[in-house]
């Protein structure tokens, strides 16, 4: 058994394949109509054979709610992994993008928070270098 | 400022009285504004507190309870501050009239 897809709820489709393909920088995979929806996914640039992103709609009632209260507390639900939080973090807020928490060591990662435009928080993560 | 009532005073006093509430406080003085799932992060992470976010939560209601902690709405977004205020009149009964004296000899 492997992890074949995650998902983030997001509350427009359109707009969630830009920010996530032209802003964070992943690629378009799959582009499906889908009855009043698309099945829409993208994948990580340099892997994209790997574990796709589902931008799947937020229409149930219960949704909405649910992320609201994620993102008043500030938590996000879903996390990336990068190769250095400082530089992403940089690269991304001279893009516009807001960050809830600036880049802070939690132990032995390094981890920000920003907000993906489409009503999710979402972390990215660096491991700290090994010493030596 | 000294004149704040004794149920204020004693508000801040118990505040202060737990452990956690401080690290709270410190980690609001190292970076102020952060969000209740930062606070909650930094705790875990520095300080191994196993603490659960409704513990942290209510935490930080006591310490805004007691004027420590403020808390601002930006959008949908909630953030704490650390509010130092509560603390002068400890200052001002205690610190500043050891410090006065000295300095009135010049």
């Amino acid at each position: 058994m492997k992890i074949h897809l995650a998902s983030v709820f997001v509350d427009d489709q359109d707009k969630a394949l830009r920010f996530y393909t032209q802003v964070l920088g992943f690629s378009a995979k799959h582009d499906i109509p889908l009855g009043p929806a698309r099945w829409l996914t993208v994948v990580s640039a340099d892997d994209p054979e790997g574990t796709e992103l589902v931008l799947e709609p937020d229409a149930h009632p219960a949704v909405r709610p649910f992320k609201d209260a994620l993102v008043e507390d500030g938590i996000p639900f879903t996390s990336f992994a990068v190769d250095d939080v400082g530089r992403e973090y940089e690269r991304l807020r001279a893009l516009g993008v807001r960050f809830t928490q600036e880049p802070a060591a939690m132990g032995p990662v390094t981890t920000a928070v920003f907000d993906d435009t489409c009503g999710n928080l979402i972390q990215i993560a660096s491991q700290a270098e090994a010493p030596g | 400022m000294t004149c704040l009532s004794s149920a204020a005073v004693d508000d801040v006093f118990k505040a202060l009285v737990d452990p956690t509430r401080r690290r709270i406080l410190d980690e609001l003085t190292e970076k102020d504004g952060q969000t209740l799932f930062e606070i909650c992060a930094r705790l875990i992470s520095k300080y191994q507190l196993g603490s659960s976010r409704q513990a942290i939560s209510q935490h930080l209601e006591v310490l805004e309870a007691a004027g420590l902690v403020e808390t601002r709405r930006d959008g949908r977004y909630k953030f704490h501050y650390l509010n130092t205020a509560p603390l002068e009149p400890i200052v001002d009964r205690w610190l500043r009239p050891r410090r006065e004296p000295k300095e009135d000899r010049t």
